[in-house]
């Protein structure tokens, strides 16, 4: 991270992300329409059913297909494990050792283990979701386009929902404790972007809105989300067209916009959470984000308890998928935010062209424009107190470098 | 191969990432062991982020892990063996880009109790971290030898 303080202003704040491409989106043509679930699951370790259920929705909507019924709460269902697993993830390793003052998770199991048991007992629930449904924690094997290539017994599901049930109490006790935090005080002033699914939250399906009033389908996506690339960082930034704050085009996705869009879609449990909480219809600032991951988390848990209570085995673990010359749109809603996938298929199901929309670098301009103003109010800080500063306002936004902040090369330029 | 003797139940974790190149070494270890080990020894592959480490190792008397290092400089295939009773890591980085690693998962193994009754670590140095798959020959050639490291420990 690059910061320019010229004459006791900030002057220029640039998040460099060094990683190089990965060239999923080239190295997708030329395969069968069979296979993006697989390949795109690697793009991520911590939230590969995302990438997986966006590629099934855009491959399916090319075919004409539709999942229904059973199927349908299976997909749900599983993308709840990993929203359990990820935002447990989140919470109490990455995240809430800022607010307690440790360097990290193992600093502050020392001193607060029941906490951080606590904190596991939630991460193993969403992976046992994982785990069942998708075949392992880790890049799911169980996934295909049209559904998957095995559907459990209602018994089977038994233990995943006692597992759920003790999980339950831990979540909302989560909410309270960190909603008892201190939050700087601290806005984001950006337009916000997430999927809306009519009567509930969303999280693996849903067409997408903004704050300022747009609503638009998948198809549309790339009318209004223009990726770009910027001279000083491998990451593409994109603009939400004609439509940002104050002209600007900046746009946030992720839990701030989810909620703030969304919240009157919450199930019951999760929505008393939040307003014992304190959170109100929105939210805006991004220190609070780890409360709405918690929120997020009793949701996912009331969801996920709610779809194995009413499921009943499908005939078939999959619908049939026959491919067409056509070009199919998929969205979901990634723990990080809005993932797009678009892919082009031939007669034959060869992959023509493919696009991968991250919720990160919809989020870079955002990150950076936020960053710029909550230097410019720490600029009497020595560079070691703002690097830490900005290494735990960077995880506000759990981008994929989330993690990797704890190393975040900072260089401050004093002119 | 070192035949199975005496039966025990441990865990052996394969860390690593299958499109990292010699990354893979830990996974290929588990992937030789696969039908050769002694009953009451699962055998897991991991990413090695530390709620799934600790996860998979707790409870055991015995945990086995196979790791690809960094060596400065380093001798690509030179392996390494170590009794992990002291958190005690050497210096630099994980190579994966979410940052957490094998030593986080020790620490808060510790802080929270849940380590095994002995961790065994067996490194191999990689020569090559970079994406795709396959491993460099220096690192394909000790697999088996690494394998039967395992082994030996399983029944020693």
């Amino acid at each position: 991270m690059y910061v320019l303080v010229s004459d006791g202003r900030v002057a220029e704040v640039r998040l460099d992300i060094y990683e190089p491409p990965r060239f999923f989106e080239a190295f997708l043509r030329g395969r069968s329409f069979t296979e993006p679930p697989d390949i795109t699951a690697r793009v991520c370790g911590i939230c590969p059913v995302a990438y997986q259920t966006s590629a099934c929705q855009a491959i399916e909507d090319a075919c004409g297909a539709e999942l229904d019924g059973p199927l349908a709460d299976l997909r749900r269902l599983l993308y709840c494990g990993e929203w359990i697993g990820s935002h447990a993830l989140h919470v109490y390793m990455l995240h809430a050792p800022d607010f307690l003052g440790y360097p990290g998770a193992v600093e502050m199991a020392a001193e607060h283990r029941e906490v951080v048991e606590r904190g596991l007992a939630l991460r193993s629930a969403g992976n046992a979701i994982m785990e069942l449904l998708g075949g392992r924690s880790i890049h799911p094997v169980n996934v295909r386009v049209g559904g998957f290539y095995r559907a459990p017994s209602p018994a089977e599901l038994a233990p995943l929902a006692r597992q759920l049930r003790g999980a339950l109490p831990l979540a909302i006790d989560t909410v309270r404790w960190v909603g008892g935090f201190d939050f700087p005080d601290f806005t984001c002033p950006h337009e916000l972007l997430a999927l809306a699914d009519p009567g509930r939250y969303p999280i693996e399906r849903g067409t997408l809105a903004t704050s300022g009033g747009l609503a638009f389908a998948a198809a549309e996506f790339e009318q209004h989300v223009n990726e770009e690339q910027v001279p000083h960082s491998t990451a593409l930034h994109a603009r939400l067209t004609g439509n940002g704050a104050d002209g600007n085009d900046r746009y946030l996705t992720g839990p701030l916009a989810r909620y703030t869009l969304n919240s009157g879609s919450l199930p019951p449990l999760a929505a008393q959470a939040a307003a014992e909480a304190g959170l109100g219809a929105d939210c805006r600032n991004p220190f609070r984000s780890i409360v709405v991951r918690a929120v997020e988390i009793v949701c996912a848990i009331e969801e996920a308890l709610r779809l194995i209570e009413g499921y009943r085995r499908p005939a078939q673990p999959a619908v049939a998928v026959t491919a067409r010359a056509a070009t199919g749109y998929g969205v979901s809603e990634a723990p990080r935010g809005v993932l797009y996938h678009r892919y082009e298929i031939d007669a034959d199901g060869t992959i023509a062209s493919a696009r991968i929309v991250p919720p990160t670098s919809q989020n870079q301009r955002a990150i950076e424009n936020d960053l710029r103003r909550f230097v410019a109010d720490r600029l009497d800080f020595d560079d070691e107190r703002l690097t830490h500063a900005c290494e735990q306002a960077i995880r506000n936004y759990d981008p994929c470098i989330s993690c990797a902040t704890h190393f975040l090369d900072m260089r401050i330029d004093r002119r | 191969m070192t035949k199975p003797l005496a039966p025990r139940r441990a865990v052996v974790i394969g860390v690593g990432n299958e499109f990292r190149r010699d990354d893979a070494a830990g996974p290929a270890v588990v992937a030789v062991l696969a039908g050769q080990v002694p009953a009451g020894v699962t055998l897991a592959v991991s990413d090695g982020e530390p709620t799934r480490m600790i996860e998979a190792w707790a409870g055991a008397p015995l945990a086995i892990v196979v790791d690809a290092i960094r060596g400065e400089p380093a001798v690509p295939g030179r392996l390494h063996r170590m009794v992990l009773d002291h958190p005690a890591m050497g210096p630099g980085g994980p190579v994966s880009s979410h940052g957490l690693g094998l030593g986080d998962a020790i620490g808060l193994g510790r802080a929270l109790d849940r380590m095994p009754g002995r961790l065994i670590v067996h490194a191999v140095e990689a020569g090559d971290l970079s994406q795709g798959a396959g491993l460099t020959p220096a690192v394909a050639g000790v697999i088996d030898t690494l394998a039967a490291a395992v082994l030996h420990d399983l029944c020693s």
